[in-house]
């Protein structure tokens, strides 16, 4: 047998492959698709630059034990001759192997928990976003909201196939009354929105991902996060959470606008609000005159029913 | 070198035992080991294709932007299938397989501790892959392997799918349990004289802590299915939080069995690998003792990271930080491993058979789903990538490239054991490189099409950037790397009939499964020879020819001390 012809074919085979993966590795690469989506909100970025980081020492750690694999792969290929090293181990090496994944691992967690303030804790709204009034939402203790308190607050709320979006209202205590939408959300730009995330049926998953990371909702639980929009536009994202058939369908949109944009579409929300309330009250009334005129029709076969 | 035996190798014939009888009624009323085993492996190979078969269809559906091919109730069906079916039906028991067949033999003993558990481990085993199987004569489930309540409540799947799917849970759940029991009381009671915890081979280390992790989370599974039946069926509301139940703490308990299931995946897989790699080196594995203790390290710090895959659900910061850091604590022993097997090469004289090829392969590939593992365990980066495309190939690379990978290069260094008969390397060869590369063409794009937005268990995709022309190359590779599967099932029915002859011990290895003729007789041993260190074969390879140069006189049979092992 002389399989040397063959091991060589092997090799080289091995090298292309690598190389060839390789290419495709740094293409990618250079296409920034290693990388998730950001520019949306000022966490998103963090998420990405934080990513970027942890990208880079993977990436050496790839290329180290890849190349030591791959070098002795090459070098100690069986040769004529040859003959193996009966080495059973080292113990320094085992430790020094153990303390340097440890170092590594150490300087990870340094770099997440220097960037998880500014990825977790909203900021405080720009100066040329919404104003907001203090004190609109009620304290918790597991939401986080800008240092100065004041964030526009929206309701997200999962249901099968659908995201709804709930305003604060103009404080009549009333949520019924409260401005609301479905599947597209608008906010104002520079400013600090805040999410309460919910579902009404199974659970579902808040994503947009310009706009952060994803948050699930969960029936039966209230999840938290943010973003701040810095310029006008429109952002998509979907549910990722296996919701049912059409999981694939449940898409989401949030688009920001001026705050003077925003208050005219609020304003505009209230006003249909109001014009629906105003018409119902209308045909309320009309339906208690027509009760009222005609009492002895109406009244007596809801009476005969009622009869035993 | 590598594949035919010309020395003469120690040889011991089983004398006065009946003839076994090999019809069909010899394999269903067995409670041989070595029968067993082989089962395992058939079923669980026709799970692996059934499952493969599943996840083309997958990828069929998704090589095109909008495709309509599939019906949104049947893809969801199909990865359910696909995720249930290559987890309970084909990773976990096909290394219980190689576990049944192998464990006895690799440390002396003539059969397992409990035949006849063995037997009821197999047939349960069976039930739930029936029981699971016959759904698709109803309604498939079709809440993902991970069956989330409240999704998998009646309320919003009435059919009788995730029922189905509970009661596979549960069958293969005692099968495994039963097994485990008796791998464990195996391998602790019925090892050679002389093998000591530190002589154990690495892949008898691997099952022993498969068999542990087994035993600690199945229960946990299994209670929470039956919670899930009850609220199901019975009235109950543990998972309902209109009525007080609690959503979240199905995800617990799932994921407080999910994650060690991962390693009770891998771990055995890791076991074959470092069986594969000294024997084709010809050096003895680097730091024996590193890798058996990083095994059981992986093991106990795989308990308690399961929250990891919940970073996404409303959880107060103090347990996403717990779970970021024990997450990363288990990249440690990880590390120790790969350290371990790469200097394992070093210094080494390579023999690139395919079972070899595999291995490194496992090496290559499996590197990879480490790395992308820890950008998961970072718990903002993994509020991006979770629930991807991304997670898809992490999770891709980890079980095919580490259990998978592993688990071809075990067929391929046992089949000559199991059968007598070599598979052919040629063929091994076209079936290695094609199952290679099609696996990174697969799985490597996905890792951006997750980056690019796309969730996972999605039935379709917009056309929008790059996804579709992404999506269309992972569904190419996919179907090189099912190519390359069928490629090894040729060579194993034609091996089957046409391969070499192979003798008892082809690959001049290390561990005691080789002492014995290929395939061993019904009692492995007839006589167990004493154990002085983690490598017999070498040892008595050296005692023989140290005879034959000595002594002029051919000798009868290797001297062995004729103790029976406990339990023979």
């Amino acid at each position: 047998m002389n399989p040397n012809p063959s091991r060589r074919r092997t090799l080289v085979l091995a090298l292309l492959a690598t190389a060839g993966l390789t290419l495709l590795f740094t293409g990618t690469a250079s296409a920034d698709l290693l990388t998730p989506e950001d520019g949306g909100s000022p966490n998103a970025d963090k998420i990405d630059s934080l990513y970027k980081v942890v990208l880079a020492i993977a990436t050496v750690i790839f290329l180290l034990v890849e190349g030591g694999l791959f070098w002795s792969i090459y070098k100690y290929r069986a040769k004529k001759g040859a003959v193996a090293a009966q080495i059973h181990g080292n113990t320094r090496l085992e430790i020094g192997v153990t303390g340097a994944a440890a170092l590594i691992l150490v300087a990870l967690a340094v770099v997440t928990f220097v960037q998880l303030d500014d990825i977790r804790n909203p900021p405080n709204s720009g100066p040329d976003g919404l104003e907001l009034a203090d004190g609109v939402l009620t304290a918790s203790t597991s939401k986080r909201l800008p240092p100065n308190g004041k964030s526009l607050n929206i309701e997200v709320n999962g249901q099968q196939y659908v995201w709804r979006y709930t305003y604060n209202g103009d404080g009549d205590g009333n949520t019924l009354n409260d401005p609301f939408s479905y599947e597209e959300m608008v906010v104002p730009t520079n400013t600090t929105v805040t999410l309460d995330i919910r579902a009404q049926d199974v659970a579902h998953s808040w994503w947009i991902p310009a706009l952060g990371g994803k948050f699930d909702a969960v029936p039966g639980y209230t999840n938290h996060t943010w973003f701040k929009i810095p310029k006008p536009g429109v952002y998509t994202g979907q549910c990722a959470e296996l919701c049912g058939r059409n999981h694939a369908n449940m898409t989401a949109r949030v688009r920001a606008v001026t705050p003077a944009e925003f208050e005219q579409w609020i304003a505009d929300k209230q006003a249909e609000i109001a014009a629906a309330n105003k018409a119902a009250q209308v045909s309320r009334t009309q339906i208690e005159g027509d009760a009222g005129t005609a009492a002895s029709s109406t009244d007596q076969p809801a009476e005969a029913g009622a009869t035993p | 070198m590598a594949t035919v035996t010309t020395t003469a190798v120690p040889q011991i014939v089983a004398h006065d035992v009946k003839r076994p009888d090999t019809g069909w009624t010899s394999w269903v009323t067995t409670t041989d080991h070595k029968k067993l085993g082989i089962m395992y492996l058939v079923l669980t190979f026709g799970f692996f294709i059934l499952g493969g078969v599943e996840a083309l269809m997958i990828r069929l559906q998704l090589s095109q932007a909008d495709n309509t091919l599939l019906s949104p109730e049947v893809y969801n069906q199909l990865f359910t299938m696909h995720g249930t079916t290559m987890i309970f039906l084909f990773v976990v028991p096909i290394m219980a397989g190689f576990g049944n067949y192998f464990v006895p033999l690799m440390i002396g003993a003539r059969d397992m501790a409990f035949p006849k558990l063995n037997a009821l481990s197999f047939w349960m085993l069976a039930a739930g892959g029936i029981v699971f199987y016959a759904s698709i004569f109803f309604s498939p489930p079709e809440c993902g392997w991970t069956c989330y309540s409240p999704l998998s409540d009646d309320q919003y799947l009435p059919s009788g799918g995730v029922d189905a799917w509970i009661f596979l849970i549960h069958l293969t759940g005692i099968s495994s349990l039963v097994g485990s029991i008796n791998f464990y009381v195996t391998i602790a009671n019925m090892r050679a004289p002389g093998m000591g915890w530190g002589r154990m081979p690495l892949f008898v280390w691997a099952i022993l802590v498969y068999a542990v992790l087994l035993i600690l989370a199945l229960p946990v599974i299994a209670g929470a299915v039956t919670l899930l039946l009850t609220d199901r069926h019975f009235g109950t509301h543990f998972y309902d939080a209109a009525q007080g139940g609690a959503p979240l703490l199905w995800q617990h308990l799932f994921w407080f069995f999910g994650h060690p299931e991962v390693y009770i995946m891998v771990l055995p897989g890791f076991g074959i690998v470092s069986e594969v790699l000294p024997v084709f080196s010809r050096k003895p594995i680097f730091g024996y003792k590193a890798i058996a203790a990083s095994t059981v390290v992986i093991a106990f710090l795989g308990l308690l990271v399961w929250a990891h895959h919940m970073f996404a659900t409303p959880s107060p910061t103090i347990v996403l930080v717990f779970f970021m850091l024990s997450s990363f604590l288990i990249a440690v022993p990880t590390g120790v491993k790969m350290f371990n097997w790469v200097a394992t090469l070093w210094r080494g004289t390579l023999e690139f058979t395919v079972a070899m090829l595999f291995a490194l392969g496992f090496l290559f590939t499996f590197l990879i789903g480490g790395i992308t593992g820890i950008f998961l365990a970072i718990f903002p980066v993994d509020w991006q990538l979770t629930d991807t495309y991304f997670v898809v190939a992490h999770l891709h690379y980890v079980l095919v490239g580490g259990a998978v990978l592993a688990i071809f290069s075990g067929i391929y260094y046992w089949f000559p054991k199991m059968t007598g008969r070599m598979l052919s390397e040629g063929i091994g060869k076209v079936s290695f490189w094609l199952m290679l590369i099609g696996f990174h063409v697969t799985f490597l794009i996905q890792h951006s099409i997750g980056l690019d937005g796309m969730p996972r268990r999605v039935y379709e995709y917009p056309d929008v950037g790059n996804l579709e022309i992404y999506n269309l190359v992972s569904t190419i590779g996919s179907f090189i790397l099912g190519i390359g599967v069928m490629v090894t099932v040729y060579n194993v029915v034609r091996s089957l009939k046409v391969g070499a002859v192979s003798g008892p011990d082809p690959w001049k290895a290390n561990t005691l499964e080789w002492f014995t003729t290929s395939p061993p007789p019904v009692n492995n041993f007839d006589t167990v020879p004493r154990i002085r260190s983690v490598e017999p074969m070498k040892d008595i390879r050296r005692q023989v020819l140290r005879q034959q140069t000595e002594a002029p006189t051919p000798v009868p049979a290797v001297a062995t001390e004729t103790e029976a092992p406990a339990g023979a």
